[in-house]
């Protein structure tokens, strides 16, 4: 190839390309997380407005959490809000080099922290929402 | 190429990044808690008197609009770039940016408007 042609050639990737290899199929399923994040704030900001509209309007949302298909979604959700953590966590030593009197701090150490922080931060709100 | 001298490049992979850690750490306890444990009858739900005051707190709600914004532009920043490569769209990368982008913005935005005035 010379000129004009090796600069509009362009290799063809089929479109299902991340379904020929068992990595490139964890890799999109870790970048589709973000749809559970999305359906995260959705029903975040729905149970704010129902506890802004009144009495009522949280006992409804309550009872349409109850339904299957929401327990079902939400099951779904939390599944792929987990796979999202764990893999955040795997990542973020590698992005992030923290070094300690001039010695870098090992990859386990990082990830060892963010684990720690996971379940301080989920017991606390566990305590503000549940125990009080 | 001339690539333009500033880009908003690193600050939206910082939006993204912050964001990756805060839901990273806070939205699985709240799903379970709230799509799972509470539906289910596993815990009892707060009340309305309770769940009210919780929110009502100005921390709340700084916290509630922060996180929604955050996870909002994080989830963006990884839409973007799924939908350009997964579905090989790189020539309207511009306007799929944008319209992530732009979408998490007015999410935000709404956000503050159910926090702020809907409370």
């Amino acid at each position: 190839m010379t000129g004009l042609e090796q600069r509009l050639y362009r290799q063809r990737v089929p479109l299902f390309w991340w379904l020929s290899r068992r990595s490139y199929f964890a890799f999109v399923v870790r970048e589709l997380t973000s749809l559970s994040v999305v359906w995260f704030v959705v029903y975040l900001l729905w149970l704010v407005w129902a506890v802004g509209t009144g009495r009522a309007a949280y006992q409804s949302f309550l009872d349409r959490s109850g339904q299957p298909w929401m327990v079902a979604i939400n099951v779904v959700a939390l599944a792929f809000a987990i796979y999202h953590t764990v893999t955040w966590f795997a990542v973020t030593p590698q992005a992030m080099v923290l070094k300690v009197r001039r010695r870098r701090v090992p990859g386990q150490a990082i990830a060892g922290a963010l684990y720690l922080a996971w379940f301080v931060v989920s017991a606390l709100l566990f305590w503000f929402v549940v125990i009080r | 190429m001339n690539e333009p001298r500033t880009s908003a490049e690193p600050f939206l992979w910082l939006l993204f990044s912050a964001g990756g850690v805060v839901t990273a750490l806070v939205v699985p306890v709240l799903l379970f808690l709230f799509g799972i444990a509470f539906p289910l009858g596993w815990l009892d739900p707060p009340s309305y008197v309770e769940i009210h005051a919780l929110l009502h707190n100005p921390l709340t709600r700084l916290v509630v609009v922060g996180l929604c914004g955050l996870a909002l532009m994080h989830a963006a920043h990884r839409l973007r770039h799924t939908v350009r490569d997964g579905l090989q769209l790189q020539r309207h990368g511009d306007g799929i940016a944008i319209t992530c982008y732009g979408a998490a913005a007015l999410g935000t935005a709404f956000a503050a408007y159910v926090v702020l005035t809907r409370l």
